[in-house]
């Protein structure tokens, strides 16, 4: 085994080296000589990758890059991994993760016009800034301790200040809302970071081809980051293979969604009546780049096009109008010529999702295999539109958006309110049920300590009309914040009547009053509320792709058969908060001190007054004769601090004064010196 | 008279003491008393108009009345989180005590068809109000009956006689009930009349010699706010001593020098006789300080038990204390109030905030002893310095503490006519209690003004409230110098 890998990369060196593929190459040939060592050692570590292209309804198109990683259950701490890469293996040892996903998000998804019925959107489409979840497999005293090291850990391995949720008012540890199941999780966001390059490099390190070959060479920075939205995650979960839980396999998925928009002027302005022409695409525009070969560790390596199902029926309808043209079906493989568009690359598999929750018409694919295809001639999938076509996507049941309400900066209220999309495909069987269909919308919310919710004033609004609250929530948990330590966190679950048109719900806050030092450097710009996430879990998204087999080749269409409820997620809402004077912090202790040695002063002042000793003082003032005389009682009583009692011994006693205050000065000195002497 | 009355209440007020300004006839003092029972019934309905007002003129959020101490927002919250089986305390905004939250939250959170929303709670505070009133009248009539007695021993009948005593219990009462912040503060639904009722009550009970109820006052009021703690020298003072009288070292001198000065022996036994009767007086009553200590441990127990029992499936006592008074001397919350501690503490240097912690506290129990030494023969006084240094100084001030040290010392009207600077202050606090307001609004509201405004504002109030104290201390002892003066000047004058 040895002596042919070597005579493998002995061939590979005799070829001229082209680019990027001979690094791929090599790697290639290291791999397949240490996996030939480590054969021994269980399964197979694998990796695939895949590159979903989907044209969107307002003209735009996404991209959605998968990659996974699979490594096997590994028997000892120190082994060399093959593909898997090493720092994600060592977390998951070192701080037993179960379960984790990171996402670096820019932009916002639009559920409305870029579908939130739908695999991809309920699991890629995250909050802007990072999110961070994770499950350990720890005892529940020990996953804080846990959380706070994974936070510093991946704020290293990806360049961000993910160390911020090490504190404990930035992550919250939901119950059961955010993730139905037991389990000691723990979630943070922060909204306000920003995602760059620096964290896209980190995160494409951990591919084994990184972006030399295979289809991570089409992200080009610069286009990828023109998109509206580019959502970059990351994702762990570890299986226990063992009973004693000493072995597990580990799962690395990494996703890159992004939602582009194709250059309009190469493509052709014709107007078709009163609808645009779809602005058509290829790689090349999209990205810049072509496919040149794939990545010569992956296991699978294929580009899909996803043809919504809404968009197949239009398609049918159209076709149908041009069914005496005698033009072939979508639906079969040589389908290049049929009215809609034009594909530039005759796919290798038609898949057909059965199954759909919609009658009628279902979502195709187009599987394309990047493995025909090397640096000679590179992959390049364009589509090319030929009619107009409007359609729309999937939507969620009930759109939801999050509202801060009132005014000033005292305090306010956050209304959360959910509006009927009047998509009931889902609930075939639940309609069967008639009137007493409920729908469950599960709600889960994160509010910043200093957003001080008064849970009491919780407001229920079914069809604009207030409600009480115990009707429409059927389960509700409430931990409230706690100032300068822990996060405020509601979950509950409402159950709506299905007819519902619109339903909402508000809280009032107060808000707080930081200490100057817990400011952001931008104080006035106001502090974020992480978005609400709203699930709904009567609704599950799942594509079915038959029995073909099609979807065990393929990691992304495997995980579009996973059964998760549909999750979105809402605004983040923007606070502004009271801000103290940050230049005076001097001025306010001074003042203040001020004031209190005011107080301190005249009150023992007039305590200790005494009135006889003014009065005879004054006597004596009266009695005495020689102005010098009196002028010098005055001093000395004014610097010995005594008055004078009578002026007939008034020489006498002064003398007798200034000898005191002497005597008093050097009892003074003489402390002074002592205390000097000792403290040295 | 009437002109230093207004110092500290308004303008009906100073009304009523013309009204109630008893001359020497049963009429005028009938006139009076029925005079006085017209301003309190017009007062409630006052308070009940404004109740009735749509939304309680959103007093209940304004931050002079709702500090996290006292606000009933904070309440209904920790009364709703006790409802769903968690701790009252979980989170950081109940901070009361739990049996205030056993009594009032069941009262906060009912509502009444077509009624205003906190009914029940309006009414109770209204009525906490009344007591309050009727405590300080009672407070004020037996202190000045002391206080004539004890003219009356020191053969001064014609300085009070000349300077007309004022009914102070009548005044003191209905400045109280007419004082637009105690008015605010109860339609504001914060709980400080309730707080003020527990402070009253140790008074009254200490006045009158009750001695379990003012353990009983005493304890309670310590239990909900803390500050009241230190009241505990005015009581002991009040119970050993009985009420406010001039200087003690006064009477024995007064009652020898009458006896030396007359020759004649049936005379002379006369005064003996006096002498002893004011030598009991004089003498401290330890048996009932010892039963007020006896009395106030046996309530102490008593209370800590109901709490236990309250709160003690949510961390028990040890939370309690951490979220009540503990909350209080660590000053967590920074909310703006009419106090200066907040800003302070949001400006401060973070490694300097413990040592500025002890620094404030400590501030307030230092003035304790000199107070006391100087002034213990007025226990009232006393009380009031003590009431109106601690709402100086505590951490969340609210405009029901000033309610009630301004209710307070309109019972020494008539030792306090000679005060310096009333009318300044009386201006300074109308404009401070207009001023502050506005300046809220600038900054939290419009964003046009700035945290030193208001911050400002505060300073002020505080300064004028440290004039006030000096400045009625300074006069209460300048009445005690006068009538040493005039005991002795007699007697100088027989002399030579």
């Amino acid at each position: 085994m040895a002596f042919l890998s070597i005579l493998v990369s002995a061939l590979l060196l005799l070829l001229p080296p082209r680019g990027s593929s001979a690094v791929a190459a090599a790697a290639a040939a290291f791999a397949s000589g240490s996996a030939a060592i480590g054969e021994g050692g269980g399964g197979e570590e694998d990796f695939s990758e895949a590159l979903l292209l989907k044209p969107l309804p307002d003209r735009k198109v996404l991209a959605h890059f998968h990659f996974e990683t699979g490594a096997p259950e590994t028997p000892s701490y120190g082994r060399h991994h093959r593909l898997f890469p090493k720092s994600i293996a060592q977390l998951v040892k070192k701080f037993h993760i179960q379960e984790m996903e990171l996402s670096f998000t820019q932009g916002r998804w639009n559920y409305e016009s870029w579908g939130g019925f739908e695999p991809i959107a309920s699991s890629n489409a995250k909050p802007p800034g990072v999110e961070l979840w994770a499950v350990f497999d720890v005892p529940p005293d020990d996953v804080d301790a846990s959380w706070k090291n994974l936070t510093h850990s991946l704020s290293g391995l990806f360049c961000a200040s993910i160390n911020f949720l090490e504190s404990s008012t930035a992550y919250a540890a939901p119950e059961w809302s955010f993730r139905p199941g037991p389990g000691s999780l723990r979630y943070g966001t922060l909204p306000r970071e920003a995602v760059c390059t620096e964290n896209l490099t980190p995160w494409l390190k951990l591919l084994p081809c990184r972006d030399k070959a295979g289809i991570s060479s089409l992200m080009d920075r610069p286009s990828i980051y023109r998109g509206f939205y580019h959502s970059q995650r990351l994702r762990l979960r570890s299986v226990k293979t063992s009973s004693d839980g000493t072995h597990s396999s580990i799962i690395l998925e990494q996703t890159l969604t992004v939602v582009l928009h194709p250059n309009i002027q190469k493509t052709s302005t014709v107007n078709y009546g009163e609808n645009k022409l779809q602005p058509s695409w290829s790689m090349s525009s999209l990205f810049g780049r072509k496919i040149g070969g794939t990545c010569l560790l992956a296991k699978s390596s294929n580009v899909y096009l996803q043809l919504d199902w809404d968009l197949v029926r239009e398609l049918k309808h159209l076709q149908n109008g041009n069914q005496e043209l005698g033009v072939e079906s979508i639906m079969e493989e040589s389908f290049l010529s049929n009215p809609a568009f034009v594909l530039s690359d005759e796919p290798d598999k038609v898949i057909n999702e059965v199954n759909s929750r919609s009658e009628g018409s279902s979502a195709i694919l187009y599987e394309f295999s990047v493995r025909k295809h090397s640096d000679l001639g590179p992959f390049d999938l364009g589509f090319t539109w030929k009619t107009p076509i409007v359609w729309s996507c999937s939507q969620l049941p009930l759109r939801v958006s999050r509202f801060l309400m009132g005014s000033g900066n005292e305090r306010g209220a956050i209304a959360i309110s959910l509006r009927s999309t009047r998509v009931r495909e889902g609930l075939t069987n639940a309609q069967a049920m008639g009137e007493s269909c409920k729908l469950d919308v599960n709600v889960f919310q994160v509010v910043p300590w200093y957003i001080k919710v008064y849970f009491h004033t919780m407001k229920v609004f079914v069809d604009g009309k207030p409600i009480a609250v115990s009707d429409i929530i059927e389960k509700i948990h409430v931990s409230p914040s706690e100032d300068k330590v822990s996060p405020g966190v509601l979950e509950m679950i409402l159950k709506l009547p299905c007819r519902v048109d619109s339903a909402g719900f508000t809280l009032e806050f107060d808000k707080g009053f930081l200490h100057i030092d817990e400011y952001p450097p931008d104080a006035n710009q106001g502090f974020d509320i992480p978005p609400a996430v709203i699930t709904f879990p009567n609704f599950h998204v799942k594509m079915h792709f038959g029995e073909d087999n099609s979807s065990k080749q393929s990691a992304v269409l495997s995980r579009f058969e996973d059964n998760i409820p549909v999750r979105s997620y809402t605004e983040v809402l923007l606070v502004p908060l009271t801000t103290p004077d940050f230049s005076m912090p001097y001025n306010v202790i001074t003042i203040t001190c001020t004031v209190f040695a005011l107080y301190f002063g005249s009150l023992l002042n007039v305590l200790r007054r005494r009135v006889n000793e003014e009065e005879r003082f004054l006597k004596s003032k009266d009695k005495r004769s020689s102005p010098l005389s009196r002028l010098h009682s005055k001093l000395s009583a004014k610097l010995g601090g005594k008055p004078v009692v009578t002026s007939q011994s008034s020489a006498r006693s002064s003398s007798f004064i200034s000898l005191k205050l002497i005597l008093k000065i050097i009892l003074v000195a003489g402390i002074a010196i002592a205390w000097q002497y000792f403290s040295e | 008279m009437e002109e230093r009355q207004t110092t500290s209440s308004m303008a009906p007020a100073t009304a009523t003491a013309t009204a109630a300004k008893p001359k020497t006839g049963t009429t005028k003092q009938k006139r009076a008393r029925s005079g006085f029972w017209r301003w309190l019934v017009a007062s409630v309905a006052f308070r009940l108009a404004l109740v009735y007002l749509p939304r309680n003129l959103r007093l209940s959020t304004r931050p002079e009345v709702a500090t996290p101490l006292t606000s009933i927002r904070r309440l209904a919250e920790g009364y709703w989180l006790k409802q769903s089986a968690m701790s009252p305390y979980a989170g950081s905004m109940y901070h009361g005590s739990p049996l205030l939250l056993l009594v009032l939250g069941p009262l906060a959170v009912k509502r009444i068809e077509g009624q205003p929303e906190h009914l029940l709670c309006s009414l109770l505070l209204v009525i906490a109000d009344i007591l309050n009133a009727m405590l300080i009248r009672a407070i004020g009539q037996s202190l000045q009956k002391a206080y004539a007695q004890h003219l009356e021993s020191l053969d001064l009948f014609n300085l009070s006689e000349e300077s007309g005593m004022l009914p102070s219990g009548d005044i003191a009462a209905l400045v109280y009930l007419w004082n637009p912040f105690t008015i605010v503060a109860c339609v504001g639904l914060s709980t400080s009349p309730i707080e003020n009722l527990a402070i009253l009550l140790a008074l009254f009970g200490a006045c009158k010699g009750l001695v379990p109820l003012a353990a009983f006052g005493w304890v309670l009021a310590t239990h909900m706010s803390l500050y009241p703690a230190i009241l505990i020298i005015p009581i002991i003072l009040f119970l050993g001593y009985g009420p406010d009288a001039p200087p003690r070292k006064l009477l024995p001198q007064r009652s020898y020098r009458t006896c030396g000065s007359s020759p004649s022996s049936d005379q002379y036994c006369k005064t003996e006789d006096v002498t002893d009767l004011l030598e009991l007086r004089i003498l401290f009553s330890w048996r009932r300080v010892t039963q007020f200590l006896l009395w106030t441990f046996i309530w102490g127990i008593y209370f800590l038990f109901l709490c236990d029992i309250s709160v003690k499936q949510y961390g028990g006592l040890s939370e309690m204390f951490k979220r009540t008074y503990g909350f209080i001397l660590t000053v967590k919350d920074l909310s703006p109030n009419i106090g200066v501690l907040w800003y302070f503490f949001a400006e401060v240097f973070d490694f300097f905030r413990d040592f500025f912690l002890i620094v404030f506290h400590v501030n307030i129990l230092f003035m304790m002893l000199p107070l006391a030494i100087r002034l213990k023969h007025r226990p009232g006084f006393l009380a009031f310095v003590y009431l109106a240094i601690s709402s100086m100084f505590k951490s969340y001030p609210s405009i029901g503490d000033s309610a009630l040290y301004l209710g307070v010392l309109a019972l020494f009207v008539n030792e306090l006519a000679e005060m310096k600077f009333s009318f300044f202050l009386f201006c300074g606090y109308v404009g401070v209690s207009l001023l502050s307001p506005v300046m809220h609004n600038l900054w939290i509201w419009r964003g046009t003004g700035n945290a030193n405004f208001y911050f400002a504002t505060a300073m002020a109030y505080a300064c004028l409230q440290i004039i006030l104290v000096v400045e009625s201390v300074s006069a209460m002892l300048n009445h005690d110098r006068k009538l040493r003066k005039l005991t002795t000047a007699p007697l100088a004058d027989g002399k030579s």
